[in-house]
């Protein structure tokens, strides 16, 4: 196999991982943080549903986690396996948070196998709960220096290079790099944001299919109402993403929005299809650009002719960036029609049709965030590191990628396929109603 | 003390960490599996998911964390070991992928299929089988570096008598490990039956982990010369560590003390890991990598230390948490405490 091969093969490999990791992990961040306010909002209420809810949504994340930390061992191995150049460099720079992630996971793992089998256990349930803040943290943490290692990929600091030696190395600011912040918020945000609306789509697809329980009614106006306040978050921090990729990645939001000639009072193109290096079908709302990127619809955005052939990303990472957002538009407004029309008591909310709608929104979240770590991958290239190694200098020269390619396929089908098995046979043969009389009667023999 | 060395200590303890957690966990899957086949299940099923079931995952970061500390402390091996490693890593991982999916799915899941409480057994000793192959591949003599970059000689090393023996000693040393273990953890939950069959199973594994152990050490001899010469220079560790074993056995043999044979044992491993990693310095990789070459800069190093303390510092008390709970709390231990959720 050629190192050409090798480069391709790696590639694959990394983003059928990634792909496949970015699902658990996503699920991973964001449950936890449902699964607490279902449990306070139980105990503020004292209203046995929720406390249920959290109850049942741990019994199904235990299964994700477990799946997550299977994958994410895989891509934490595979980084040095597969782009041992790449990690060489890393490691000298910016190893510090994939250090402390470990710790954050650790942290995270201790207190989820004590909160999961300490239900019941303590008196009172707030001791309970406040088992799972540690989990949380240790989740979002864990995203949040992971992130991080990210964010120096797409625009690195903290070190200089001088005759191929790396000096003046800083792990501090190399942690802390421009993209740091709008890419942390962004990926929590739309953790959260997710995974709300998974467990929306989850509850409306109960109501769907006969269960007309109050439980699932309670479940599904909570992780709207999450879904909507971290839709509006994600919108706001979108807007900050703009303007960081303006100012310090313009080749990648000029790829994105397809803006090839640098002007003033830029528009924003939506969809199209390229012809010829002439934009065609697509629509076009003035000025929107500029505005995007410099809150100024008079600002002028630099555009793809200023910078060589050879450093330009491919361009259909202008349908991943258009999915990801019209989904995220999509979504906000669902979830804010639907919280207003149950404000309001309107019929048409727990309609059929609009429940359908909820049931897709679950999928389509994830296809969002697919779509979103595709482009911000593919939308680095052709760089791992941005303006200092391009990817298929990174990567390994061995000749066996296209076999362990076929290896990890393989065990990502039976991961996947055993993880659908075992979650709808879970809560098929547990349902909530059967759950909620048993544990009635639980309570009553504790009384007598 | 220097920098590399404080790094690589810290790297070898939590090694240590996970030769341990980690037989225990392989070892329990594989006495549970081989008692399915023996159609004496249900002695040893209770046992292990009481135990397994809520600290597994932990049991994986100390592996995470290895990997991850040695690139951060040493980044020169991504580039060395990450080159000759892809394809007995990535075997490992998916072998790590059937062990965590065996939890997810039977464990928590429910789904009670043979095939996988096989396939779990099995993992558990390929596993160690797998990952050991690094500590051979590290002795040198099986990596050339050309032009084209690192090549990992196949042929050479899986017709090398070093190689299945240290092999032989990952699994006699999980089933050991394990079996003493589980012993003392049968005995605190009170199961007679259990006890016995366990304590069987630590005897009967000693004798092919102490045999296999000397006799790497005489191959290293025509293997590793300068290595072997080093190892002969802390033959009083390997001492030590031998009378801790004897007490171990000793102790088993008489039905006396689970608990302290338990702690010998883990001396035994200590000072016998210690020792061969003493002996292994300077080199990371003979002769390619020495902990000094392949150190990171001096920054990232107190970066890395400082990070480390501090995440001790929260990770201690939190273990100790897990430990209280579950390992150390006689209601649980004994199967009369069922929370989960």
């Amino acid at each position: 196999m050629g190192n050409e091969e090798s480069v391709f093969f790696s590639r694959v490999l990394t983003e059928l991982t990634l792909s496949f990791h970015i699902i658990y992990a996503t699920i991973g961040v964001g449950i936890p943080l449902m699964i607490m306010i279902a449990q306070w909002v139980g105990i503020k209420k004292q209203d046995e549903h929720y406390i249920l809810l959290a109850r049942r949504w741990a019994r199904g994340f235990v299964i994700t986690v477990a799946v997550g930390v299977v994958t994410g061992t895989a891509i934490g191995l595979q980084l040095s396996l597969l782009w041992p150049n790449f990690m060489e460099l890393a490691g000298n720079v910016i190893a510090l948070p994939l250090f402390m992630e470990t710790f954050a996971f650790f942290f995270e793992a201790i207190f989820l196998g004590i909160y999961l089998y300490t239900w019941d256990r303590f008196e009172n349930q707030k001791k309970h709960m406040l088992l799972l803040i540690p989990v949380a943290i240790g989740a979002s943490f864990s995203a949040i220096f992971i992130t991080m290692v990210n964010a120096f990929m797409n625009a690195p600091q903290g070190f200089d290079i001088v005759n191929g030696q790396l000096v003046n190395i800083n792990p501090i600011l190399a942690m802390f790099t421009p993209a740091m912040p709008t890419k942390v918020a962004h990926v929590l945000s739309t953790a959260y944001m997710t995974s709300a609306f998974v467990l929306a789509s989850i509850g409306a697809y109960r109501l769907l299919k006969g269960s007309n329980h109050i439980y699932h009614k309670k479940a599904l106006l909570l992780t709207m109402k999450i879904g909507l306040i971290f839709s509006i978050a994600t919108a706001v921090i979108g807007d900050f993403s703009g303007k960081y990729l303006a100012e310090y990645q313009p080749e990648k939001l000029a790829a994105a929005e397809w803006h090839f000639e640098t002007e003033e009072g830029a528009p924003l193109m939506l969809y199209g299809v390229l012809d010829d290096g002439e934009v065609k079908y697509a629509i076009k709302i003035p000025y929107a650009l500029s505005i995007l990127a410099h809150s100024n619809p008079n600002a002028e955005v630099i555009g793809l002719d200023q910078f060589p052939e050879d450093e330009i990303p491919p361009l259909y990472i202008h349908y991943l960036f258009d999915l990801m957002v019209t989904i995220g538009m999509w979504m906000t407004a669902l979830s804010l029609i639907y919280v207003l029309g149950t404000w309001f008591k309107m019929r048409f909310v727990s309609s059929k049709w609009f429940r359908w709608l909820i049931v897709l929104g679950g999928p389509l979240s994830i296809i969002a965030i697919e779509a979103g770590w595709w482009f911000a991958e593919v939308g680095r290239q052709p760089w791992i590191l941005r303006g200092i190694m391009r990817t298929e200098d990174a990567a390994t020269s061995s000749g066996q990628v296209d076999l362990m390619l076929l290896l990890f396929a393989g065990l990502y089908l039976v991961l996947a396929i055993g993880s659908i098995i075992v979650l709808t046979r879970m809560f098929r043969k547990n349902p909530v109603e059967q759950e909620l009389a048993d544990r009635e009667l639980e309570k009553e023999g504790e009384l007598q | 003390m220097t920098l590399e060395i404080i790094g690589i200590s810290v790297l070898w303890l939590f090694l240590f960490g996970y030769v341990i957690v980690a037989s225990i966990d392989f070892g329990a899957g594989f006495f549970n599996a081989y008692s399915l086949f023996r159609g004496k299940q249900h002695i040893l099923t209770r046992i292990i998911q009481r135990y397994l079931s809520p600290v597994w995952e932990v049991t994986n970061v100390f592996l995470v964390f290895f990997f991850v500390g040695i690139v951060g402390f040493f980044p020169k091996t991504a580039y060395y070991y990450g080159t000759i490693l892809l394809v007995p890593a990535s075997i490992a991982v998916v072998l790590l992928a059937i062990r965590g999916s065996y939890y997810a799915f039977t464990t928590y899941g429910g789904l009670r299929q043979k095939r996988w409480t096989y396939l779990y057994g099995l993992s558990g000793l390929f596993i160690p089988a797998s990952l050991s192959i690094v500590l051979t591949i590290s002795e040198g003599g099986f990596v050339s570096e050309t032009s084209a970059g690192l090549e990992l000689d196949y042929w050479a090393l899986f017709t090398s008598p070093l190689t299945w023996s240290i092999v032989v000693l990952s699994i006699a040393a999980v089933l050991y490990i394990s079996a003493v273990f589980l012993t003392w953890y049968a005995n605190k939950a009170n199961d007679e039956p259990a006890t016995e069959l366990l304590r069987k199973y630590a005897l009967i594994w000693a004798v092919p982990a102490i045999v296999t152990a000397t006799g790497i050490i005489v191959e290293l001899r025509d293997h590793n010369p300068e290595h072997f010469s080093r190892l002969m220079d802390l033959w009083w560790l390997f001492g030590v560590s031998f009378i801790l074993f004897a007490g171990t056995v000793y102790l088993i043999w008489k039905r006396k003390l689970y608990g302290l044979a338990f702690g010998l044992l883990t001396g035994q491993f200590f000072v016998a890991f210690f020792a061969y990693g003493i002996s292994h310095y300077p080199y990371l990789l003979y002769p390619h990598l020495t902990i000094y070459d392949g150190f990171t800069n001096e920054a990232m190093a107190i970066a890395l230390i400082i990070a480390f303390i501090a995440g001790l510092g929260l990770l201690l008390p939190s273990l100790y948490l897990l430990l209280r709970l579950f390992l150390f709390n006689k209601d649980y231990v004994q199967g009369k405490r069922d929370d989960h959720a």
